[in-house]
């Protein structure tokens, strides 16, 4: 019962970062129907940025929390920064070109920025500075620190921002506008263009965020933190239905669930014969199922427009 | 009557409420709708020929394809203007040039006495041109409501959008009673009634409507028929495309009549109406 108790928590710690992640891959996605797989890269930059901030300004005797605020700040604008490039060099000259292009362009978008990250940060990873002492809970047998508590309330108001933004403001709705028809949009009076770079840049903020949590939690940031980090936001967005943001949010919790529990039990299951090493297997797993038994994921379900 | 395309000396005819439509209205909360002024300035400076559109030599290509090959035509203020053809003659091109929408090759679009070249067409509907596409183009899965608020998206008059929100629901009723559904569940009528109300939520002064009976019953297009001619006896320009040549000259003061990319035929509509040749090409007689 510990250990299950353990799992769900550890589960959704994960899992809220998945989501922060997966909303990135989303939006874009229902925007521009582009999957942009530099996104996870964007995370790892964030996380990169925030570290690198917050141990200089700890080393100029700037106070913690001050340190950890501003080094927020630097990461999410230095984010949105690198969204709205990725978007302007690499995925808007093709905008009108067959998916493919876009596609590998974003393959190559990925490993240059991962390429530039070890140049500047080195092959080696980089530890989380302590800048709070942290306590840790025990509840029902399960322990919890105050970081991840932090992680979670933090994603859940997040997210419930997003969710304000898009559906309540007139610029969330000239979002979903754009993202369904851009034509019509322009009709309207929307600057299409304009909106597609704001959905990058709000994408990669949530990013930068998702990166510093990751970093947190895990004491350590690390130039190829990106890659599978993003393979599993991507993940958690198929299985909540890509394209739609609810459907994110709910496949970056239940991916960190699946994945939490399959790596707390596989050893049971399998009498010992795989280990929690195989984690990384379950959301694959996920992913294939999901591509083959329902592709549309759990909320990917759309009205269509009558004719 | 002339066969000419490059003719054109058109004496603005002031908007008749009664023009020759038949259809009076009796739209119900209707008498709120005279308080929809136009967007932008309302003494229009408008040039030489008191047009509000000048459309010059336009010509516009699919890659090599030249589906609009050289039109001019003109619209005064507050006139209502039927462009007629049969199917693939360019005019939902054309009109989705007029928007900005497709970019053309040559020729030359004057609204307000300003060149159109250049301009987004993001930036055509705060200047008060606006466009009911063909096929409706409503956000599906926005709200009727979230639909009217985006046809004021370019707008920033926050208390006049919400009395023109109001008006627009007396306008259609039907919309009021749908206004939290969402868009993609209504009917292709009432899916044409919130693609009209969305554009003139942007307080358009020349509006464009490409084939507004299109797929609808009787009833509905006499509806849909009605509100365009009292929206033009309002004094708003209007060029409406449709495949119903007959109800489309019914209700406008002239017509343009369009074949593979040219205009072929413009004339007052009574004239196209009783014309032969038109009779014959697309009123069935
Ligand atoms: N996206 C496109 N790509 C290539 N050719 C196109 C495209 N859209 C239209 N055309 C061609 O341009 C010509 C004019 O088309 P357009 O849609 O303007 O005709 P229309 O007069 O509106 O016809 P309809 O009454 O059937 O709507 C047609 O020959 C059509 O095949
Ligand atoms: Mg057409």
């Amino acid at each position: 019962m510990e250990i299950f108790l353990q799992q769900i928590i550890n589960g959704l710690v994960q899992g809220s970062v998945y989501a922060l992640v997966a909303l990135g891959y989303t939006m874009v996605y229902g925007i521009l129907g582009l999957i942009n797989f530099a996104h996870g890269e964007v995370v790892m930059v964030g996380a990169m940025l925030a570290l690198s901030a917050l141990t200089a300004m700890l080393g100029w005797g700037v106070p913690p929390l001050l340190a950890l605020l501003l080094s927020v700040g630097l990461a999410m604008a230095g984010c949105m920064a690198l969204g709205y490039s990725i978007e302007r060099i690499a995925y808007r000259p093709l905008r009108h070109a067959p998916r493919l292009a876009p596609l590998i362009t974003a393959i190559g978008v990925s490993i240059v920025l991962q390429n530039l990250a070890m140049m500047i940060w080195g092959r080696q990873y980089h530890s989380f500075p302590t800048l709070f002492a942290t306590s840790s809970h025990v509840i029902g047998g399960a322990i919890i620190n105050d970081i991840q508590i932090a992680i979670v309330i933090l994603a859940v108001l997040i997210m419930a921002g997003l969710m304000v933004v898009v559906h309540r403001t007139r610029l969330g709705r000239a979002m979903r506008a754009v993202a369904e028809n851009q034509h019509s949009a322009q009709l309207m009076g929307v600057d299409v263009n304009r909106v597609i770079s704001i959905t990058f840049m709000l994408g990669s903020a949530l990013a930068a965020i998702a990166g510093l949590m990751v970093s947190a939690n895990y004491g350590l940031a690390h130039y190829y933190m990106g890659f599978l980090l993003g393979l599993k936001a991507f993940t958690a967005a198929v299985l909540g239905g890509i394209g739609n943001l609810r459907g994110a949010m709910l496949g970056g919790l239940l991916l960190g669930l699946i994945e939490s529990l399959g790596t707390g039990y596989i050893g049971d299951l399998t009498g010992g014969f795989l280990g929690s090493n195989y984690q990384d297997v379950f959301a694959f797993f996920v992913l294939i199922a999901v591509l083959v038994f329902r592709p549309s994921g759990l909320l990917g379900e759309r009205i269509a427009e009558r004719a | 009557m002339s066969i000419d395309s490059t003719q054109n000396h058109i004496n603005p005819v002031r908007p008749d409420p009664s023009t020759g439509s038949g259809l009076k209205a009796d739209v119900e909360g209707w008498a709120g709708f005279d308080k929809l002024s136009p967007n932008g300035i309302k003494n229009s400076s408008n040039s030489i020929n008191n047009c509000l559109l000048e459309v010059s030599d336009l010509q516009v290509a699919y890659g090599g394809i030249q589906a609009v090959k050289g039109i001019s035509l003109q619209i005064a203020p507050g006139e209502l203007v039927a462009l007629i053809g049969s199917n693939g003659a360019g005019k939902s091109t054309t009109l989705k040039t007029l928007a900005g929408l497709l970019q053309p090759v040559s020729g030359e679009i004057q609204y307000d006495g300003n060149s159109l070249k250049n301009i987004a067409a993001h930036q055509r509907v705060s200047m008060g041109i606006a466009l009911v596409p063909e096929g409706r183009g409503v956000f599906a899965r926005l709200t009727v409501a979230e639909n009217l608020q985006m046809g004021a998206y370019s707008r920033n008059d926050k208390s006049e959008i919400a009395s023109d929100l109001v008006r627009m629901y007396e306008l259609f009723p039907r919309l009021a009673e749908r206004k939290d559904q969402l868009a993609g569940t209504l009917s292709g009528g009432e899916q044409q009634m919130v693609a009209m109300a969305r554009a003139l939520m942007s307080r358009p002064r020349l509006l464009m409507l490409d084939e507004p009976s299109m797929g609808l019953a009787p009833l509905m297009v006499k509806k849909i028929f009605e509100t365009i001619s009292d929206i033009a006896a309002q004094g708003m320009s209007i060029l409406l495309v449709e495949q119903n040549a007959k109800l489309a000259l019914q209700v406008a003061q002239r017509g343009y009549v369009m074949e593979s990319g040219a205009i072929t035929l413009s004339d007052e509509a009574k004239e196209l109406l009783g014309s032969e040749a038109v009779q014959r090409a697309y009123l069935g007689g």
